[in-house]
């Protein structure tokens, strides 16, 4: 059993600073854990009824009340000030597409269209792939996510990566990936009796093998 | 003579009859006594709390033994469970089901009308010195609503096609057209049965508040008003202001399954995103509903079983208010991901964040107030200590996913599952156990045997947190919620003693409270005789009979101090109830408010 607060290994650009803000929120709260529950603990101990004991006639403090309402609210706006920066990289500011797909998801499972020879989607060259999606790395892949039927949600735990997939909209999402390797596409939103099937994989070549992939596939999937 | 004035004489005129005069029907079915109310609501809610705790252990057997044929699964019908040689194996529709409705059965038929239901009634009448509700019969209508409404939750598991399987949160479109989950009617039920509950609640609210607003005695100024009191009055108020979104959503779904309307259907031109704004918008005011009342319950028992006053009453007031407030405008945490403008996130997550500093203020307090105290380690006392440390853990939890990049990854995983069991079971069942037992001598004469309440909190607080403690650890290795077989991810297939452990310590939990359960019924016929303030409390509920009598006070009560004055060196004893003349002459400030008590100390 693994009992560890410590995130799986993560392969994306943006994914260290997610597992850095992570940690820093994991000290954070864990030193306040640690002092909280121990102030309780050595109360209830020190302060037990015993015959004799009385107890102090203490309304409270305004001092001890500024106190513990700023300290908190500087921690906790500290902490919004760095999720900003990390949120902004990944969610608002796209870079531009080192590949661009659309990947459509409908109940059960993840459809990938890339561009064919020609560099550009929506042309009769596009080429797809089910349940599979290919990239290079250390290219920003840039994602059309749809839907076309209920809600899923596109996750890519290796890459920190998770959008909703919501039918009627476009959604872009993007990640790089920084190291070759199979990794997991799930399914993060209940979407229906086979939900839980709707899995699939992410691999991540080298620049050069994922040319020799993808003209393979467009080769391959010619009409 | 105002309406309400009126309805108020007639309460109190009602409130004047003798028991004997009523008819059993009008006494323990049809009842308007507020106190038989209350005890109405407890034993439904404790009822759906077992059904819920019975939901929780199917699921947790298909995930600790994925695919393995359950124990008794025979028994149930094959739109279940499937049928095999070795015994029967649960269906991924029946597991989307029992998801949706362990979620729905506890939040709303358990938990909040514990909390609202139970406490509310029992609480507010008692404890601002009046007869009965501002509207006893429209309260007996809150309950009465809520029983059909909890029969048709119930029903729609009998139905064709199962009980609703879309979540406890009904995301559209999934939920918005039987085609998506092959759930026409159970769905439908799901949705009519909450509506109904809806109107239940909010009929429930405006009476609380008029109560609170027209009734106090004289001297119960709002600054002389007991905590649990105060959240109670809070939460009506996000009663009031929440539920009729949702009722509003409710119905607009309900036409979207069953007359093709198109409010949260793409295909026709609505918008999926529009359901989450208005369920959120409702929804994460009900998160507070289901907490502000459990934390004015640990506020009251830390107090009395501390001997010493809540440490800064004014700054816990505020706090419950400034929750109140803030929680109108968080709702979209719960929508990071959902495909919102991205901007519209920082904004969410500065709120969220503003959000734990009131919490902060809360927790420090009570960690004062027990600070240099004379604590009376009893159970209730226990159940309340238990609350503040579960809610510590359940309050910095929540920091994780209030930070909008790390939800990213902790989104719909087993972490927010951790989380929301560590606000609603660690933190408002506890407080819940607290409550139950320090108000049980006053609502059925009796005390609670403490040596089994005892062995109750040992197994409950160690088994509870072996079930919840390790789901943290899940979601930070990725397992996603909801999800019928887990092994299907080959990443997450390591994870499976985890989920056997946690499993296996489900079903002892769910064991343990048998004790719980065992003693409150033994102790509402044998349990001691309990005197009019075995806790030696400072409040007005405590002096009067248990169980007070119909119409609660022979005489109008006055107050003269605030409900918290333990240990003070003005009497003799190491309580002051608030009714007692002070024994110094009245100095300017205890000097009773005029008898018509209006809003004006607000």
């Amino acid at each position: 059993m693994n009992w560890s607060w410590m995130l799986p290994p993560s392969f994306s650009t943006v994914s260290g600073d997610i597992d850095g803000i992570y940690m820093v929120i994991l000290w954070i709260t864990g030193i306040i854990f640690f002092i909280t529950e121990a102030l309780l603990f050595y109360f209830i101990f020190k302060y037990r009824h015993k015959e004799g004991r009385k107890a102090a006639y203490d309304h409270g403090s305004t001092k001890m009340e500024i106190a513990w309402t700023m300290v908190p609210l500087v921690i906790v706006l500290w902490i919004s000030v760095v999720s900003k920066g990390v949120w902004d990289t990944v969610k608002v500011d796209v870079p531009p597409a080192g590949l661009e797909i659309i990947v459509t998801g409908k109940q059960f499972e993840w459809t990938v269209t890339y561009p064919g020879p020609d560099g550009a989607l929506g042309t009769s060259d596009d080429f797809e792939t089910l349940n599979e999606l290919h990239a290079p790395e250390d290219e920003a892949v840039v994602i059309t996510l749809r839907s076309e039927d209920v809600l899923h949600s596109f996750f890519l735990p290796e890459m920190r990566i998770k959008q909703d997939a919501v039918p009627g909209r476009d959604i872009t999402v993007w990640f790089e990936a920084i190291q070759p390797g199979d990794y997991t596409i799930g399914c993060a939103e209940l979407c229906g009796i086979g939900h839980t099937t709707m899995g699939g994989t992410l691999t991540v070549y080298t620049a050069a093998d994922f040319q020799a992939w993808s003209s393979s596939q467009a080769q391959q999937q010619q009409p | 003579m105002s309406t309400i004035e009126q309805e108020m004489v007639h309460a109190a005129e009602g409130g004047h009859h003798d028991d004997h005069e009523l008819p059993f029907i009008r006494k323990y079915i049809f009842a308007t006594d507020h106190k038989m109310i209350a005890k109405q609501f407890l034993f439904v809610s404790l009822f759906f709390l077992v059904i819920g705790g019975l939901l929780a252990m199917m699921m947790r057997w298909q995930l600790g033994y994925p695919g393995e044929p359950m124990p008794g699964g025979m028994m149930l019908p094959d739109a279940m469970m499937a049928p095999t040689p070795d015994g029967a194996i649960m269906l991924p529709e029946f597991y989307n089901s029992l998801v949706t409705m362990h979620g729905t059965i506890m939040i709303f038929f358990a938990i909040m009308p514990l909390l609202v239901g139970l406490f509310g009634n029992l609480l507010i009448p008692l404890q601002i010195g009046a007869e009965d509700m501002a509207f006893p019969r429209l309260n007996m209508i809150s309950f009465w609503l809520a029983v059909p409404a909890g029969i048709l939750m119930l029903a729609s598991f009998a139905v064709e096609g199962g009980a609703a399987g879309s979540g406890w949160t009904s995301y559209a479109p999934l939920s918005a057209s039987g085609e998506w989950t092959g759930v026409y009617l159970g769905q439908q039920l799901w949705l009519a049965s909450l509506t109904i509950l809806g109107f239940s609640s909010l009929v429930g609210a405006v009476n609380y508040i008029t109560t609170v607003i027209n009734m106090r005695a004289p001297g119960m100024t709002w600054f002389r008003m007991p905590l649990p009191t105060w959240a109670l009055f809070v939460t009506a108020i996000l009663i009031l202001l929440a539920i009729p979104v949702l009722a509003g959503a409710l119905i607009m779904l309900l036409f979207d399954q069953t007359i093709g309307t198109g409010f949260f259907r793409p295909e026709v031109g609505g918008e999926p995103l529009l359901w989450q704004h208005l369920f959120w918008f409702f929804g994460h005011p009900e998160v507070y509903i289901l907490i502000l009342p459990a934390m004015g319950i640990a506020s009251e028992v830390l107090s009395n079983r501390a001997r010493k006053p809540i440490f800064g009453y004014h700054s816990m007031v505020m706090a419950i208010i400034g929750i109140g407030f803030l929680g109108w405008i968080v709702w979209g945490h719960h929508m990071f991901m959902s495909g919102m403008n991205p901007l519209l996130g920082t904004s969410f997550m500065i709120s969220t964040m503003a959000i734990a500093v009131p919490s902060a203020i809360k927790t420090f307090n009570w960690l004062a107030t027990i600070w240099k105290g004379d604590l009376h380690l009893d159970s209730p006392m226990l159940y309340a200590l238990a609350f503040v440390s579960m809610f510590i853990i359940g309050g910095l939890s929540g920091i994780f996913m209030a930070s909008s990049p790390v939800d990213i990854y902790i989104h719909d995983t087993y972490f927010i599952v951790a989380h929301i069991h560590y606000v609603l079971f660690g933190g408002s069942l506890f407080a819940i156990f607290a409550g139950i037992t320090f108000w049980f001598p006053k609502m059925f004469g009796r005390m609670m045997n403490e040596t089994l309440n005892k062995v109750h909190f040992g197994l409950t607080i160690v088994l509870y947190n072996m079930v919840f403690w390790p789901m943290h650890n899940l979601g930070v290795q990725g397992m996603m919620r909801r999800i019928y077989d887990f092994t299907q991810y080959e990443y997450l297939a390591p994870l499976q003693p985890m989920n056997q452990f946690i499993s296996i310590s489900v079903f002892l939990l769910v064991a343990a409270q048998s004790v719980y359960a065992f003693n409150f019924f033994w102790s509402i016929f044998r349990g001691e005789k309990a005197s009019n303030n075995p806790w030696d409390s400072n409040t007005l509920e405590w002096t009067v009979p248990s169980p007070p009598p119909h119409g609660n006070f022979p005489e109008m009560p006055v107050v003269y101090r605030g409900p918290y004055e333990y240990s003070s060196p003005e009497s003799e004893t190491d309580f002051y109830p608030q009714t007692k003349p002070p024994s110094k002459p009245p100095v300017q400030e205890l000097i009773p408010e005029p008898v018509t008590p209006t809003p004006e100390g607000f």
